[in-house]
């Protein structure tokens, strides 16, 4: 019987293509939407996720403010002398790369780039993970001579020189003239979506003295801790924390006017926030599914009217009632699973090429097609009970009068 | 087919519509003995009954009060499912509006009642060219309906009425839409079946000359049967009141 209604509905969906599509075109809307909203969710969780991480596992950020409330933009910067310091006090740190960070103009002849000009210590290459692709990084000299030299990212290369060498080239920021003396690898987008690249490292003492103007000596914006293989991230958290409180005068009791997070830490948070979008997303894509399934309600209730004298004759050649339930529940089970693949595979496309340009990494999870499907079916019998009950109530005799 | 005991008996059956005072009897004491070959035309003009009397016949609908034995089987009280199912399995119908399933083609419109009985491709397909075959549409099976003339179309609902190969082949004004020609091609079809495969037939007609094909003329007038008169006697007796 289940065959036959199968047989007998699938004819009818192809007798009328058009009708068919009208009435699914809603559900294939809400399950791409669906499956769009939360494949690119999570590649997005999983971009954000795999570039934090990709700073490294055992890397601790220090930066003024807690990051919530009034003290959040306010809270003093850091000393040099802080990061030193935590260096030479906290047993489980392997090395500590204060940053200080200008929005600075790079010129190079007719050429100009808007970037961020990067003061710190000799250690950030290592602590960042930075590698060179050609030159070398500022000495310990040039630090301490507060030297105009300078470190170019990728992007900067290609925006100033095109395919030129820039080493020993001299570029100027803001007032500056500096030499070139190394150019890093191209790290690519950041967690954030930034270009990492964009990035001209220069020795903190000449941002301080050369670039960014008297700030006082609490002009360290963040610093960048690496911790010793093996040595527990949150042990190093704590007593950095410690170091801090007490170079700030933080009495006991007080909140800390400053944040120590490790890489996972960040990467938890940054996750959790995406994960909890991409669930309203879908939340939001599961309304259309619903409306969707209330298209096919629609349509199928006007197509019982309309096909009143088929279900006539259809009765009076013997179709049970309970036959001509089932034809307009598979009828409508049909549609919308069609309507379900269609939206999958829409989907797909959708977001594959949506992945491509917003640069984010292409997840298909089966789990949310799966879902997706299987809801998709749940409103086609939902919905498509009412007209089909309605349907198998009709006489006969009167059906086969409707005009 | 070839019993000679009556298929259908009809003893003192009512058929009452709404209730107290509104209540309207559509028939009222119908006896009627239908035998297995004949070939029935029931007349009257609109508001006589016929149409209710043929629902009954047809098992669209149950009578009020009365026996109703179909093939020596009592109906009057079955379901509606029941009755569903004895119009599945033993009976055939002709609509004046041929009801056939628009876009879709000539076989597969006279294949529908095959597949409500559960048969499997091959043979409906196979019983439905032959009922085609029958109709002289074979060439057209492929056509959608709407292709079709309306003599054509009319013909299809024959032989889909006949595909099932049943006891009783119920038309209701089968040429009510057809233009004189036309329905005398229809009705020369209708009677063929009747002589040539012994289906009993029973038609429903307003037209005289339309009656005049049938072997008997039942006429119904204000839910009673005025008459019961045959054209020719073809070696049954009429024993009807």
């Amino acid at each position: 019987m289940l065959w036959n209604a199968l047989t007998i509905a699938v004819r009818e969906i192809r007798r009328n293509l058009l009708r068919g599509f009208l009435t699914v075109l809603g559900v294939v809307i809400g399950v791409a939407a669906v499956v769009i909203m939360v494949s690119l969710g999570q590649g997005a969780t999983e971009s954000v996720t795999s570039q934090v991480e990709s700073l490294g596992s055992n890397l601790i950020m220090a930066i003024p403010g807690t990051g919530v409330g009034p003290s959040g933009g306010s809270a003093p910067g850091f000393r040099l002398s802080d990061a030193e310091e935590i260096a030479a006090g906290v047993s489980g740190v392997r090395a500590v790369a204060p940053l200080r960070m200008v929005g600075a103009k790079a010129v190079y002849l007719q050429e100009d780039w808007s970037t961020q000009a990067v003061g710190t210590t000799v250690d950030y290459f290592s602590v960042a993970g930075w590698a060179f692709a050609e030159g070398r990084p500022f000495t310990e000299a040039e630090f301490v001579g507060a030297r105009p030299v300078c470190v170019l990212g990728n992007t900067v290369v290609s925006e100033l020189f095109g395919q030129q060498d820039p080493v020993g080239a001299r570029i100027r920021l803001k007032g500056l003239t500096c030499e070139v003396v190394g150019v890093l690898a191209a790290k690519g987008q950041g967690a954030m979506g930034q270009d990492q690249d964009s990035v001209v490292v220069l020795p903190l003492s000449t941002v301080q003295r050369r670039l960014a103007g008297r700030l006082g000596d609490r002009d360290v914006d963040r610093m960048m801790i690496s911790a010793r293989d093996g040595v527990s991230a949150d042990r190093v958290v704590r007593d950095v924390t410690d170091v801090l409180r007490d170079r700030r005068g933080i009495r006991a009791g007080e909140d800390d006017d400053f944040s120590v997070l490790d890489t996972k830490e960040i990467a938890d948070a940054l996750s959790s926030t995406t994960k909890i979008l991409t669930y309203l997303l879908g939340a939001v894509a599961a309304v259309s599914l619903l409306v969707g399934g209330i298209g096919i309600m629609n349509i199928m209730l006007v197509s019982v009217t309309e096909r009143t004298r088929e279900i006539g004759l259809r009765m009076s050649i013997g179709a049970l009632p309970r036959e001509v339930l089932l034809q307009f529940l598979v009828e409508a089970l049909v549609l919308s699973l069609i309507g379900g693949l269609v939206g999958i595979v829409l989907a797909l496309v959708v977001s594959y090429v949506l992945a491509q340009a917003m640069g984010i990494p292409y997840i298909i999870d089966p789990r949310i097609n799966l879902v997706a499907f299987a809801f998709s079916a749940a409103v086609g019998v939902v919905f498509g009970y009412a007209p089909a009950r309605r349907a198998a109530r009709l006489d006969p005799i009167e059906a086969l009068r409707f005009e | 087919m070839t019993s000679r005991a009556p298929i259908i008996q009809l003893r003192d059956v009512t058929k009452t519509y709404g209730a107290g005072s509104t209540a309207f009897r559509a028939l009222n004491g119908i006896d009627l003995d239908i035998k297995a070959g004949e070939f029935v035309a029931i007349m009257g003009s609109s508001g006589s009954g016929k149409s209710t009397l043929m629902n009954i016949l047809g098992c669209l609908d149950s009578p009020t009060s009365g026996r109703y034995l179909f093939a020596g089987c009592a109906v009057e009280g079955l379901s509606k499912e029941q009755r569903a199912l004895i119009r599945r399995h033993y009976l055939g119908f002709v609509f004046q509006g041929y009801n056939l399933l628009a876009r879709t083609s000539a076989l597969e419109n006279v294949e529908l009642p095959l597949l409500y009985r559960g048969m499997s491709r091959g043979e409906r397909r196979e019983q439905a060219r032959r009922a085609l075959d029958a109709v002289g549409l074979l060439p057209w099976r492929h056509h959608a309906s709407n292709e079709l003339s309306g003599g054509q179309q009319q013909r299809v609902a024959v032989a889909r009425a006949i595909a099932t190969s049943p006891r009783v082949l119920f038309a209701d004004e089968p040429t009510g839409n057809l233009d004189t020609k036309v329905s005398r091609e229809v009705m020369e079809l209708i009677t063929d079946l009747n002589r040539t495969q012994g289906i009993t037939a029973v038609m429903v007609t307003h037209e005289p000359e339309m009656a005049g094909y049938a072997d008997r003329i039942v006429t119904v007038v204000d839910g009673t049967i005025a008459s019961d008169s045959r054209r020719r006697g073809d070696g049954v007796e009429s024993e009807v009141a």
